[in-house]
């Protein structure tokens, strides 16, 4: 039996990585699934292509998280084509990393706007679908040097410390609706973001992961998948570490 | 054709699970009928859908009595 049977999600910034990796999960477990891109159409065709090869169901429909028009057009797409809109996964997310004392005032507004204010905005467009439908799940991808710092990454670290917040009161503002709200912090995952990386900074962080090893993005998809089932029907508002060991 | 209050009364008593009697053109619908916040955003959402009009959120807040919603929504539908 699969888990998802009939549900219909919205994963944002699913063309590559660990959101790619999502709504290929959540399409197994019997999602349908609309795959959102910012710029990267080809590769988010290929995803829905993937899902479609595997018998499943999705589309891709382009917008940036953080403007409003397009993130309604979003998700009135979602309803129109499937009729509901079950699971919202926030995943989009940028990095422009910089010193503090380097980092330009559009460095910092780009990265909260599509990381942060992108997941205020999504989340507050599914509100009134999900409300009606009296059933919700929306799962916020954070990180784990949102809950510990990171060096050279003020502008990141302040909008994936951001979502813990908002997810715990989004959680408290719509229980009452049967909508539940949780955030994942991934740690050290192996995606083109992270590749970028210098090598001995990942060296480096290597030393501090007990599990000794990168990890991939189906270890992030899966646990998406647990906290949008059934499975996860007693927890909200909470943020799951899937780092390794490394922040504890 | 029932009239706006007729209409928006069934509304109020669907949603909120008051008696008829207690919607009345003063009640508040924190303080007199129960609702909290999100009751109001939905009985908003609900008045929108029956009357099949668009209620913006500037708008939305200041319905806060059976009165306000009624003479909101006529001063819609004219």
């Amino acid at each position: 039996m699969r888990k998802l049977e009939g549900k219909v999600a919205v994963v944002t910034g699913a063309s590559r990585g660990i959101g790619r990796a999502i709504a290929l999960k959540l399409a197994e477990e019997g999602a349908k699934v609309v795959v959102n891109y910012s710029g990267s159409q080809a590769k988010a065709e290929e995803v829905v292509a993937m899902i479609q090869e595997n018998g499943g169901e999705a589309i891709a429909v382009q917008a940036s998280v953080s403007k409003t028009e397009e993130v309604t057009a979003l998700m009135n797409a979602a309803v129109k084509t499937y009729g509901s809109l079950d699971i919202l996964v926030n995943n989009a997310g940028i990095t422009r990393d910089n010193l503090i004392m380097r980092m330009k005032e559009d460095e910092w507004d780009d990265v909260l706007n599509t990381n942060l204010k992108g997941v205020f905005l999504c989340t507050k467009a599914v509100t009134r679908q999900m409300m009606k439908q009296r059933a919700g799940r929306i799962i916020n991808i954070s990180s784990i040097v949102g809950v510990a710092g990171n060096a050279g990454q003020a502008n990141y670290v302040a909008a994936k410390a951001g979502v813990i917040g908002l997810t715990k009161t989004t959680a408290k503002e719509l229980a009452s609706r049967n909508i539940l709200v949780n955030a994942i912090a991934p740690g050290f995952i192996e995606t083109e973001m992270t590749e970028q990386l210098p090598q001995d900074i990942k060296q480096g962080m290597l030393t501090q992961i007990p599990l000794a090893k990168l990890g991939q993005p189906e270890d992030i998809a899966k646990a998406v998948a647990f906290l949008a089932s059934d499975d996860a029907n007693y927890m909200t508002g909470q943020t799951l570490h899937i780092d390794g060991g490394m922040v504890m | 054709m029932s009239t706006v209050l007729e209409r928006v009364t069934k509304v109020i008593v669907d949603r909120l699970g008051v008696e008829e009697s207690e919607v009345t053109l003063e009640a508040s619908f924190r303080d007199d009928l129960g609702a909290d916040s999100l009751d109001v955003v939905e009985l908003v959402m609900e008045l929108e859908d029956e009357f099949d009009m668009e209620i913006s959120d500037e708008d939305a807040e200041k319905i806060s009595t059976v009165g306000t919603a009624i003479s909101y929504i006529e001063s819609k539908l004219n």
